[in-house]
């Protein structure tokens, strides 16, 4: 049977891994090949890799770096961050990823999701929705959090697995650099109202809130300030997680 | 050094595909050339987008006869994902005939998992040629149940028990990706490679 994926994040600027607390107040904590090689060898079962500053001025840097990355993983890496239109998603697949991340691009110009889709498949598409608590839903923020939409979050992730996203980065804003835990209220809905894997991300700071995430519905669970401080490899995590009875890849 | 041709059938993860051999110690390259591929020391058919668009590539390339001649002349050739799926007769993912090397029809997995399925998975095998047993990284909605009884399949299980890769004297099909599967999936090539 399938194992949960436990997923480390790297937050790539200019080259460089970073990990704010909701992306503010960035430090640099290394290189990204580096840490992702060190994450395959700790058992990582996919690596996302987040451009937080992606410009358009800063492509070349982002392709080096996938390519340096891609030439010391033999996992799957997804990249997120800049990416505007179907020439950006194939550039970065051709660097060496092998899924494509889009957010802010796909909210403004959904059919980016139907086209990317159509022409690199399911497999290649993902789609990272930024969702915010309001009184009664979630809706869905973009621009690094900054900018509210008006979308409701559940309802934009069924259109997004709709029109070809195969599988939801789905990020809980109130909880992005809590340390308190998933938004599991959103985890649950949003896995019962689509078939496609939502991967978990935004409050992870124990095994505990791992599993919680993987209780609540969600397929993958991705974390990165509870691995880049090195108090836990994923090893250790998916140690304790196996003991909690959940499957993962030894 | 051996080197590997690499149909093109599209781009999606070619370069984690090079990659991967590249730390076989082996070269490879794309190519869309029916003579090179019915030459080559080695060939290997990835999987990128829809059986349609797999099966009408192959086509407008003219590269069919090539591929069917390399497996039925037991040419090291191996195919990953979609390519697995190409080497059988028709899809339910849409129209479009395929290689037919298999008589099967590709079935979609059933509503009763999450489609597509992304991440790893156990591999049983019999571990009487290339195949053995392992995790595997998986990313399809499409899957074949059975295989031909001349070919040794490797089993995984999602919603039902699905093949997970085949394999025949020096071809071998992967449901799977080896090339993202870790140590384990590049030894898998390693030992393609190496006969």
């Amino acid at each position: 049977m399938l194992a949960s994926r436990i997923i480390p994040c790297l937050d790539v600027s200019n080259g460089r891994v970073v990990k704010g607390i909701k992306f503010q107040g960035l430090r640099d904590t290394g290189d990204p090949a580096d840490l992702g090689g060190a994450y395959e060898a700790q058992g990582a079962d996919e690596l996302v890799f987040l451009d937080v500053s992606a410009t358009v001025e800063s492509r070349d840097t982002q392709l080096d770096t996938v390519r340096k990355v891609r030439e010391r993983m033999s996992i799957p890496i997804t990249v997120g961050g800049g990416v505007r239109k179907v020439e950006d998603a194939r550039a970065l697949l051709e660097a060496g990823a092998d899924k494509v991340s889009m957010n802010t691009a796909a909210v403004l110009n959904p059919e980016l999701i139907t086209e990317v889709a159509e022409q690199f498949g399911r497999q290649c598409t993902v789609v990272a929705v930024d969702a915010k608590r309001t009184e009664d839903s979630w809706e869905v923020v973009v621009s690094g959090g900054r900018k509210p939409t008006g979308k409701d979050a559940l309802d934009w992730i069924e259109e997004a697995a709709n029109r070809g996203a195969g599988e939801i980065l789905l990020t809980s804003w109130d909880q992005d650099g809590t340390r308190s835990g998933y938004d599991l209220d959103l985890l649950k809905a949003a896995s019962e109202r689509v078939q496609v894997p939502i991967i978990a991300s935004g409050g992870a700071a124990s095994s505990q809130h791992l599993f919680e995430a993987l209780q609540a519905g969600a397929d993958a669970v991705l974390a990165a300030s509870i691995f880049h401080d090195g108090d836990m490899t994923v090893g250790d995590v998916k140690r304790e997680l196996a003991e909690m009875g959940v499957r993962v890849r030894p | 050094m051996k080197r590997v041709a690499i149909c093109s059938t599209g781009i999606a993860n070619i370069a984690s595909v090079q990659a991967g051999f590249k730390r076989t110690g082996a070269e490879s390259f794309l190519t869309e050339d029916a003579d090179v591929l019915a030459s080559a020391d080695y060939v290997m058919l990835p999987g990128v987008g829809s059986f349609n668009a797999g099966v009408e590539r192959i086509d407008s390339l003219g590269l069919r006869e090539a591929l069917i001649e390399r497996i039925e002349s037991d040419k090291p050739t191996m195919a990953i994902c979609l390519g697995l799926q190409l080497l059988s007769e028709e899809s339910e993912e849409g129209a479009g005939v395929g290689l037919g090397v298999l008589p099967q029809k590709v079935e979609r997995f059933t509503d009763s998992v999450r489609v597509p399925q992304f991440g790893w998975n156990q591999v049983e095998a019999r571990g009487s040629g290339y195949l053995e047993a392992g995790w595997a990284y998986f990313a399809n909605s499409y899957c074949l149940r059975e295989v031909p009884a001349e070919w040794n399949p490797a089993y995984a299980t999602y919603d039902d028990r699905f093949v997970a890769a085949i394999e025949r004297g020096r071809v071998l099909a992967c449901q799977f990706h080896p090339e993202l599967s870790g140590p384990w999936g590049i030894a898998l090539m390693k030992r393609w490679l190496e006969g």
